[in-house]
């Protein structure tokens, strides 16, 4: 590749052909400030709207200033970054963007993580030259996700993300003039679009202009109801990632400190996803064994590839978007709801309380999970299997305003019997962990004999698509694995035009599968944390005595006790779901 | 030059030919420059000869035709598209239609020329839906083009093959700006894209791709079956040939002209246009739509072509020409201007979406007597960073009428201001409306037909117009006989 | 209709074409501008009360229809050519107009009101 020549501020470098202004400040540690810019290398996701104007710099015989992040370096190309035109032009464009910004800070969910607030405190903002009518929008509040586009600043890193990474195609720039926003098709609601709920547009948003629906505030009424047995699951990834809440570095098990975190906020169970995670292994892995066997057979009527069936955005979506593969998925619920199914109705039993007494609480990497669990196949006489959904950043602002400091906590365990879990369970947070763990269990079941290695590396990296061939005794499987929905389609389309024969495909629709969900403490575009969490899961699966679903001791005992076997009767009453044809748009 | 003012050279045929008839056309010597280029000249010469021709884009920009062929031409790729922006949008601008209308051969001409050129085999003409004459008359050019075989496969029996297809454009301004042009053809949201990559390089379907304005193309056969040395004759040092402009407002000859390049705005205003009616001062011409800005009474002697016009804080831009007399209020044009931007600024980047609206409102606060001395500073701040940083040309040119105008009028900004007075008698909440005590004769019509009931006087005295509760609406004014009420 | 297969049928066609029009010049030809504008402002009327007058009167006139005329302020415009004269541009004509113009410009040579000046030079392929 050929290297160009670029002088920047007075000092030179060279970068490769292609690489843009801001490509080259950074490798001269020159920041230039941006706010519509964002490149996630690991999701191939690269918003290069240039519409903000932010980090605008003079280029030497250029008439106008270039937008950084967006202007091709051209050898000898002689630029600067802090003059005083720069610094005007930047300034009047930061004022001009907060003109029509709301100034409600104080009260607005993005607080302290907003991109225009730590702008417009770099540039020492404090009056508005400008002031001027502001552009007013409905606020549209879906079961996970709210958008106020009042706070919109047209960054359009959502719509990048909807329609390039996520291929939902839902948000995309509406109307013109100061009307202009980022809107569902026809400005209808989020939630009668198309949307996965997926929360990746939260995470990228810079603003307040996308959030969470926070539910923190439920929580609290739950734990001051004495009324009521309260019940907390917390999913694999969480626990990668909830000290970062806390300002503690990314890259360790937050686990113990979580489960303590969770008792102290006076939670009468603390249980754990990671059980109902090996129990999904239980029922899709043998779901999976029966298709496959009568499908090797020749039955004419079973279909593979069987489909993963965790990930509710991925659920959505398929609905959506591939409704004629709905026989596809697997029938097995995800963990979130197998948990709340069993802990109102096994667990409930055992501690002699009517279900309705019970209010089950999640905190979830995901915010499809508070849509998940809201739909209304998973509610007994409108009595839900969980009740409240909250993120993993919920539960950071949770345990804050209830006065616990995470980073000061012991290490604790959960409670038994919903609490206790295999090393194929945490891995459910990364990309390829449900193929891995389902491997684990399906190869002893199927050939009867000991894994030789439990670790399936092929399907272990951050990759989107990865496929592989695995042998389990006389077969060879071909296994597909995709996180990100865009991801998820390209292996969808092969599935529907008989490209590929594939066996067993999991997604989940956040790029690098949970631990890069919608719902987790913001990454702000930084992509290491997402690989420091995936290594966080594997390592808590190595340091488990037993590394497969099957050997859970209170997983045999569920079943011996109430379940009968995988796929009885009552466990397909209480563990498994159906599908729902839904409009593509 | 001869002693005739106008030139006309893009609109040679408009009124002369059946548009809907390809003989007419050949008549006038059409579809020779086509037949010339492929079977006399290789692209490496028709676009030598385009580039010596000087001719410079006529959709607002001026990049030398013949440049940006040729950037097309040296990029490698196995489809190459000829664009024809047909979105023709400034207010007061129908120069295209007129063309389309009156010569859609010459552009289909020009666009198979550019083809040839550049290497290109697939044309389309974006034409704005509201142009129903121009489309019926393109479809029936097409049509007649390919069975005489001067468009399709194979055309005069070479191996060059051109295939032309009209998109409609639904309205929208920006989309006139190549980059958003693209888009929208592509079926994605009309908005501009930022460049580099331009489009010779990366546009339709990121292939190489020329995009060219309906009055540029309709030059293109004259200048190839004339030559090069024919037309750089024409015009200025810069700026060759001859430009077509509308020219509307407060001028007698409202009309299309084409004059060559470096005509006074005097020789334009007087003697092509015939003058101001009605015996009034001509004040200003708005020259290049809202994007351009005001020539005024001072720029008479200015030689109009693109230099000259950015050097006035204008720009050539598509050619409507505006004109303004006495009874114009400088802030109010500026100010309708803006209204017009504003509303059609795709709202993709900062400075356009949110400046278009702070100017706007500025403005519109002068024009009602609440502008501040600060409202003038920061409207020159703003304008000078909105063009500085804006992505698109909409943009970045959006500010210009009010640079422009304050270039000159920047006294009758002040007087808004200042005086909370419209020197030019326009901005209603500045005026007041009096009774001339000495022609009033009290015959109680202005009373009668006041609609607040605030002119108050007995009949065959004097009346009076109570201020405070006046909503000058001007009634009173066109009743009275005796032209005693007055405003000011 | 045959495709032209070079730049010698191209030029012969024309010459064909050009032949034709010149046959056609011993009589008064009659183009009215058809442009949008024109068309809004009345043109078509024109052309039809012009060849209804024509008609009534027994005249052999060619008609034509073209793009516009550039002379927005004066719309409708109507160009007529009588043999060996140059082509005049009338404006302002409405449908009594129409009738007159037939009347006395087609039929006798008489000039009308109306006359607009050729201010440009055209160029000519």
């Amino acid at each position: 590749m050929s290297m160009l020549n670029i002088t920047i501020d007075g000092k030179t470098t060279q970068v490769p052909a292609g690489s843009m202004i801001l490509d080259a400040a950074k490798k001269l540690d020159i920041s230039v400030p941006t706010l519509c810019f964002l490149n996630l290398d690991v999701m191939k996701y690269n918003n290069m709207a240039a519409s903000c104007r932010v980090c605008v710099v003079e280029v030497e015989g250029r008439r106008n200033l270039a937008p950084a992040c967006a202007t091709p370096v051209m050898e000898g190309m002689v630029v600067k970054t802090n003059t005083m035109r720069v610094l005007l032009a930047r300034r009047t464009v930061l004022e001009l963007l907060i003109s029509n910004h709301p100034k409600d800070c104080l009260i607005c969910a993005k607080s302290g993580e907003c991109e225009l607030q730590d702008l417009a405190e770099t540039f020492g903002i404090r009056e508005i030259s400008y002031p001027g009518v502001m552009s007013t929008f409905r606020k549209d509040v879906s079961p996970s996700i709210i958008r106020e586009m009042d706070k919109c600043v047209m960054c359009r890193r959502c719509e990048t993300m909807c329609n390039e990474v996520q291929t939902c195609g839902v948000l995309s720039g509406v109307n013109r003039g100061f009307g202009v926003v980022v809107a569902p098709a026809f400005e209808m609601n989020l939630e009668d679009s198309a949307c996965t709920n997926c929360g990746q547009c939260t995470q990228v948003c810079p603003v307040g202009a996308l959030v969470e629906h926070d539910h923190t505030l439920k929580v609290i009424q739950a734990l001051s109801d004495p009324e009521l047995v309260t019940v907390v699951q917390t999913a694999p990834a969480v626990r990668a990632a909830i000290g970062e809440a806390f300002g503690m570095e990314p890259g360790q098990s937050f686990t113990g400190k979580m489960a303590a975190s969770l008792r102290r906020l006076g939670f009468d169970h603390v249980f754990d996803t990671d059980f109902a995670a090996d129990l999904t292994i239980m029922e899709e892995g043998s779901e999976f064994l029966d298709r496959l066997q009568k499908f090797l057979d020749g039955d004419k009527n079973v279909k593979l590839p069987i489909m993963t069936s965790c990930c509710p955005g991925w659920v959505k979506f398929f609905e959506h978007q591939f409704p004629e593969l709905l026989e596809i998925p697997s029938t097995a619920k995800s963990p979130q709801q197998m948990f709340g199914a069993i802990a109102k109705s096994y667990y409930a039993e055992l501690l002699g309380i009517p279900r309705e007494k019970m209010v089950v609480v999640s905190v979830m990497p995901c915010l499809a999970k508070k849509y998940e669990a809201a739909r209304p196949e998973f509610a007994v006489n409108g009595n839900p299997d969980v009740d409240i959904v909250i993120s993993s950043r919920e539960l950071g602002h949770l345990l804050k305003r209830m006065n616990i400091d995470l980073s000061k906590l012991p290490d604790e365990d959960f409670d038994n019997p919903l609490g206790f879990s295999t090393g194929a369970a945490p891995i459910f947070g990364n990309s390829g962990g449900v193929m891995e763990a389902a491997l684990r269990t399906a190869y002893e079941v199927a050939t009867g004999e000991t894994l030789p290695s439990v670790e399936f590396e092929s399907v272990r990296t951050l990759t989107g698509v990865k496929t592989a061939e695995i042998k389990v005794g006389p077969h060879t499987l071909n296994v597909g694995v995709a996180s990100g929905l865009g991801n998820a389609r390209e292996l969808l389309e092969m599935v529907k035009s008989g490209e590929k024969q594939f066996h067993v495909i999991e997604i989940m629709a956040c790029p690098g599968g949970c631990i890069g969900g919608g719902g987790q403490p913001y990454h702000h575009g930084d992509m290491e944390i997402l690989k420091k969490r995936n290594q966080v899961l594997y390592n808590e699966d190595a340091g488990k005595p037993q590394r497969k679903s099957h050997e859970n001791p209170y997983i045999v005992e569920l079943y011996e006790k109430y379940l009968g076997k995988p796929l009885s009767e009552k466990a397909h009453h209480l563990l498994h779901t159906h599908y729902f044809e839904r409009e593509k748009m | 030059m001869s002693e005739k003012k106008q030139i006309r050279i893009a609109t040679r045929n408009s009124g002369f030919i059946d548009p809907e008839n390809i003989d007419s056309y050949i008549a006038a010597g059409g579809y020779l420059a086509l037949a010339k280029c492929i079977e006399e000249m290789t692209p490496a010469q028709v676009i030598d000869e385009m580039k010596a021709s000087g001719l410079r884009g006529r959709g607002g920009a001026g990049f030398p035709t013949g440049v940006k062929w040729g950037f097309a031409a040296g990029y490698k790729s196995d489809t190459k598209y000829v664009v024809c922006n047909a979105d023709e949008g400034d207010p007061g601008a129908f120069m295209d239609r007129a063309i389309l209308e009156g010569d859609p051969h010459s552009v289909l001409e020009a666009m198979a020329i550019g083809g040839y050129a550049i290497g290109g085999n697939k044309g389309t003409i974006y034409i704005r839906a509201e142009y129903p004459l121009a489309i019926k008359r393109l479809k029936i050019a097409i049509e007649q083009a390919e069975e005489k075989g001067m468009l399709g496969k194979n055309i005069f029996g070479s191996d060059f093959s051109f295939d032309l297809d009209i998109k409609y454009g639904a309205g929208a301004f920006v989309c006139g700006e190549e980059t958003a042009l693209i888009n929208s053809m592509e079926g994605d949201r009309g908005e501009p894209y930022t460049k580099p990559p331009f489009p010779a390089e990366a546009g339709y379907w990121d292939k190489p791709t020329i995009v060219n304005n309906v009055e540029t193309l309709a030059a293109i056969p004259a200048i190839l079956t004339k030559g090069a040395s024919w037309f750089n004759q024409i015009g200025t040092e810069t700026s060759k040939g001859t430009k077509v402009f509308c020219i509307v407002g407060k001028i007698n000859n409202v009309g299309l002209i084409e004059v060559p390049m470096g005509i006074t705005l005097k020789e334009v205003i007087f003697d092509v246009g015939g003058g101001v009616p009605n015996g009034k001062e001509f004040k200003a011409v708005q020259t290049g739509g809202p994007s351009g800005g005001a020539l005024t009474f001072k720029d008479l002697d200015v030689k109009i072509d693109y230099e000259g016009l950015a050097a006035c804080q204008s720009m050539m831009g598509s050619g409507g020409m505006i004109v303004m007399d006495e009874d114009d209020c400088m802030v109010a044009v500026s100010k309708f201007f803006l209204d017009f931007t504003m509303e059609e600024t795709c709202g993709k980047c900062t400075p356009c979406r949110i400046g278009s609206k702070r100017i706007y409102e500025t403005l519109d606060r002068i024009t009602m007597g609440q502008g501040t001395m600060d409202d003038i500073e920061n409207l020159k701040l703003m304008s000078t960073v909105i063009k500085d940083t804006a992505l698109c040309g909409l943009g970045q040119t959006m500010p210009n009428p009010v640079l422009s105008t304050m270039r000159v009028f920047e006294d009758e900004y002040r007087a808004h201001v200042i005086d909370k007075k419209c020197p030019a008698g326009v901005c209603t909440s500045l005026l007041e409306f009096v009774v001339v005590d000495e022609k009033c004769v009290g015959c109680t019509l202005c009373a009668k037909v006041c609609p607040v009931d605030c002119i108050s006087g007995k009949v065959k005295e004097v009346h009076v117009i109570d201020q405070a509760a006046c909503i000058k609406c001007g009634a009173c004014l066109e009743k009275c006989k005796f032209d005693a009420i007055i405003k000011r | 209709m045959a495709k032209l297969n070079s730049i010698a049928d191209l030029k012969k066609l024309r010459a064909d074409l050009q032949a034709q029009a010149k046959a056609k010049t011993d009589k008064p030809l009659v183009n009215v501008s058809l442009a949008t504008c024109s068309v809004a402002s009345g043109g078509r009327d024109v052309m039809e009360a012009m060849k209804a007058e024509v008609a009534s009167l027994g005249l052999d006139v060619n008609f034509m229809q073209s793009g516009c005329m550039t002379y927005c302020y004066a719309e409708p415009t109507v160009e007529i050519t009588l043999p060996g004269k140059e082509p005049v541009v009338f404006g302002f004509v409405d449908t009594d107009k129409a009738k007159l113009l037939v009347q006395k410009y087609v039929k006798e040579g008489e000039l009308l009101d109306g006359v607009i000046p050729v201010g440009y030079e055209r160029v000519v392929l």
